[in-house]
């Protein structure tokens, strides 16, 4: 290791990446300068599309083809590495600078076994023996803290969880000892749970080898809680550098500002009137197993229970948030509501209709009255047809004529947002954020009872979320529609929900008014769960509270 | 003990397939006019209708088309291919006798195809947009776009005649009583235009599909995790990329079994091969029902053979399969 006292570890200088010719922009970076210390996180935080992961794949030299630096220096251990040469990049990657990426999924090999994977690196840049690195990979799992560090030597991708693939990928990172780490949204794929013991983990280790760690993320809650100092970046500029405590609490940039403003606090929205009306929507013991192999004998089959014996109700009027993790159930149940899939037992009560017990046919017939929002605003509608036709669809299949759906679909896009001209454009000339409207308008097309929203936030940016979320509020009320609203985020959900159940390994595990999970959760895992939201103790526009 | 049981299980998923190829075969040869007893006395050089109804009463073709096939499929059953009538041997003996040549030619053609696609596409996917990516993709659509009988004689002409380096047809000098290794070598010289002419489309498809994967391959999160590590470009390519961008070529070369049996026909008969596609198309000329229907079974079973060896190299390549099953 070089002298750490003299001068910051890593240094950007100037820094511009310019893109190639037909892209959104000119430069992914443009003109950024900012220095990191040897013991020290450094967030680099911004929407998507702002340059943060360029700056961190220009500082590891991994651009893609026809991405390149222009002008500036990056100064690592005062070398610079914008115009040191291919052989000498690949000494320091792996070695004295570590990468952790965003994919835990993707990220490894799924053809190698994840130890072999980790000692790779030893053998990339040292000549120690097949022993000395099994050892030294086995106490890297160890002090990544794996379940069971010789399994997992042994395990391949697919057989860890996405937490266990994100230790195996900071093991490997970890491997020589790096002076600099850097991680590019190394949690966003993670429950809020693994992601706190990851976070945790991060910390951890880069205070005890005192490493430096620029750390990439989109999500404030992540930097107020691990961050010493944050830049924020917007369009390929550094908007604003400084302490965390500072910019969290106090930002100086209109941008930042911005940003802060629409990040939901972890606080319980104010109880609203009129939210003990009737249930529009009783769920009374659905359970929904899924069942796998097993072939002709159908006893030795695995079953998997996605969801048991779930009793909800949902009052007219009022939004019911259901909260969870991964694997908890909480989609399973979203689909069977509308009947994607066929609930095994239970009844689902809408007014005076049994859902649940409907033929195919018939259940065709009620669709109308149900309707759903997906996650993924790019996978959910179809990339041939055109916005107006996505919206009108639905009434047209319910016998109305096309010109009247198609005026209906325009009063639809001036209501969630929409230019109405807009109508002729087909999906991928919009944003996330406006598809998810388009979205929303497909589904209110056939004026339905109730709204079951799946994730409908999580894949945008927070200013987008915040919009979405005050749409769908208004919505509610101006419509009289009820809505069940299906997240893993408590922030999100505290910001929309009258109500919440909590649901784990597709049990409900506790269910009231938001205020009392929030405040006085009853159930362990409701308060695990709370426990683990990153930045939990920071509330944006108060800056008494101690930044974490 | 598993790898038997998986088989078997393959085996008898694949019996009704079977049943309909070979009704679906019997009844197509029904429709052609002329039966084995008509190429027999044509053969013989003509004869008197009486001796011709006694021939078609000894070999059953008296009998209603449906009865025939019961009692073939019965004799299959007891694996009993029946008995050639042109050859005046059992069909077992007479595709015994002419699958080695086919095997030996798929083998080495499969294995050249395989191999010379892996290369080019990696090396055509590494330098994308560059010369060698340009002579390379253009010359496996040369290679795609032309029948395989026309190379075939070309490589004659340009080979066996012109040079004379290479024999222009047949399995090996007849009649030379060669043994051992120079028997060996005689048999290679006299496959290299035949191997070459049955690979080259089969490269072509080869050389397209791993050009892709490996570009595909290439961009994924795994490589870039590979290049953070500080790992070389040979390095990533091995140790990374190349068993990944396998998979594909993998099920290509099981899809593709059936239709290099097919080729082998076209090239066999360019070259007068004594393999198991010529004598296909000799007893399709000759109306030699048994031995076709033979054919037909014992090609049926080597594609399941190969896609059924192709299933478990899969398991071996990719271990989410093995996980799954």
């Amino acid at each position: 290791m070089m002298d750490r006292s003299a001068g910051p570890l890593l240094s950007v200088e100037n820094l511009s990446v310019r893109l190639p010719p037909g892209a959104d922009r000119s430069h992914a970076l443009a003109g950024v300068s900012l220095s990191l210390a040897a013991n020290e996180i450094l967030c680099v935080v911004g929407e998507s599309g702002s340059g943060k992961s360029v700056l961190a794949n220009t500082v590891m030299r991994l651009l893609p083809p026809g991405v390149s630096p222009d002008a500036g220096r990056v100064l690592f251990q005062r070398r610079d590495l914008v115009a040191a040469s291919e052989a000498e990049m690949r000494r320091l990657r792996g070695a004295a600078i570590g990468m952790i990426f965003q994919e835990p999924m993707t990220a490894l090999n799924p053809l190698r076994r994840a130890g072999d994977q980790i000692a790779e690196t030893f053998r990339i840049h040292t000549r120690l023996s097949a022993r000395e690195i099994r050892e030294k990979t086995l106490a890297l799992l160890t002090e990544v803290r794996m379940p069971d560090p010789a399994a997992a030597l042994r395990a391949y991708p697919h057989e860890l969880s996405g937490g266990q693939r994100q230790r195996v990928m900071i093991a490997m990172a970890l491997a020589l000892e790096p002076a600099l780490l850097i991680a590019d949204e190394p949690t966003t794929a993670l429950d809020v749970t693994t992601q706190g013991r990851i976070l945790g983990l991060i910390r951890d280790i880069q205070k005890r080898r005192g490493m430096g760690v620029l750390f990439i993320t989109h999500d404030f809650g992540v930097v107020a809680e691990i961050a010493d100092r944050v830049a924020v970046m917007q369009a390929g500029h550094l908007v604003e550098v400084g302490p965390a405590e500072g910019v969290l609490n106090r930002p100086q940039a209109p941008y930042t500002q911005a940003l802060i403003a629409a990040v939901p606090p972890l606080v319980p929205r104010a109880a609203r009137a009129g939210t003990a009306a009737p249930a529009i929507l009783t769920l009374d013991g659905v359970s929904k197993t899924y069942r796998k192999g097993g072939g002709l004998w159908p006893g030795r089959a695995r079953v998997t229970h996605a969801v048991k014996n779930v009793s909800l109700s949902l009052p007219r009027g009022t939004t019911l948030g259901i909260v969870g993790e991964s694997g908890s159930g909480k989609s399973t149940l979203a689909r069977c509501i509308v009947r994607l899939l066929d609930p095994d037992t239970g009844t689902i009560r809408l007014g005076d209709t049994d859902l649940a017990a409907l033929s195919r046919r018939a259940m065709r017939a009620e669709a109308r009255r149900v309707q759903m929002v997906f996650q993924d605003p790019f996978a959910s509608l179809n990339p041939r047809r055109r916005a107006g036709e996505l919206v009108a669809q639905g009434p047209m299949l319910r016998g109305v004529p096309r010109a009247e759906a198609l005026a209906k679909a325009r009063a639809l896009f001036t209501l969630v947002g929409l230019d109405p001209a807009a109508m002729d454009r087909l999906p991928h000339e919009f944003s996330g954020g406006q598809r998810q409207r388009i979205g929303l308008a497909r589904a209110l097309a056939v004026d339905p009872e109730v709204l079951v929203a799946d994730e409908p936030v999580s894949a945008l940016d927070v200013s987008v979320q915040a919009q979405v979320l005050a749409l769908l509020d208004s919505l509610r009320d101006r419509l009289g529609l009820s809505m069940l609203f299906i997240t893993h985020d408590l922030r999100v959900a505290g910001q929309i929900c009258d109500r919440i159940a909590v649901m784990k390994d597709g049990a409900v595990v506790e269910a009231g008014p938001t205020a009392e999970v929030f405040t006085a959760p009853q159930a362990a895992y409701t308060r695990a769960l709370l426990d683990a939201v990153p930045g939990r103790a920071w509330i944006p526009g108060r800056p008494h509270a101690p930044a974490a | 003990m598993t790898i038997l049981l998986l088989a078997l299980r393959r085996l008898a998923a694949s019996l009704p397939t079977l049943l309909v190829i070979l009704a679906g075969l019997f009844l197509l040869l029904q429709l052609a006019p002329g039966d084995t007893v008509d190429a027999l006395m044509a053969q013989m050089g003509g004869g008197d209708p009486a001796t011709a109804e006694e021939l078609r009463r000894y070999y059953g073709l008296d009998l209603p088309a449906a009865a025939q096939l019961a009692r073939y499929l019965w004799r299959l059953v007891q694996l009993d291919l029946g008995q050639s009538a042109i050859y005046g041997k059992p069909v077992a003996t007479v595709i015994a006798e002419r699958l080695p040549v086919t095997l030996l030619l798929m083998g080495a053609s499969l294995t050249l195809a395989f191999l010379g696609g892996t290369l080019l596409g990696i090396l055509a996917a590494r330098r994308i947009g560059h010369w060698p990516d340009t002579l390379i993709s253009t010359l496996g659509l040369v290679f795609y776009a032309t029948p395989s009988f026309w190379f075939g004689l070309m490589g004659i002409v340009l080979f066996a005649i012109r040079l004379g380096w290479l024999p222009a047809g047949g399995f090996e000098e007849v009649g030379a009583g060669y043994t051992g290794l120079i028997r060996i070598l005689d048999i290679a010289r006299h496959l290299v235009l035949p191997t070459l002419t049955l690979a080259l489309v089969f490269l072509a498809t080869y050389l397209r599909i791993m050009r892709a994967s490996m570009l595909e391959v290439m961009s994924l999160d795994y490589v870039r995790t590979a290049r953070a590590k500080g790992l070389g470009e040979t390095g990533v390519i091995v140790r990374h990329a190349l068993r990944n961008a396998l998979l594909p070529m993998v099920t290509l070369v099981g899809l593709q079994a059936g239709t290099m049996l097919g080729g082998s026909v076209v090239v066999e008969s360019v070259f007068a091969l004594p393999g198991l596609g010529r004598l296909a198309y000799e007893s399709v000329v000759q109306r030699d029902l048994n031995t076709l229907l033979g054919i037909v079974f014992v090609s049926a079973l080597l594609v399941i053979t190969v896609n059924f060896a192709v299933d478990l190299v899969y398991g071996r390549l990719d271990p989410r399969i093995a996980a799954g099953r």
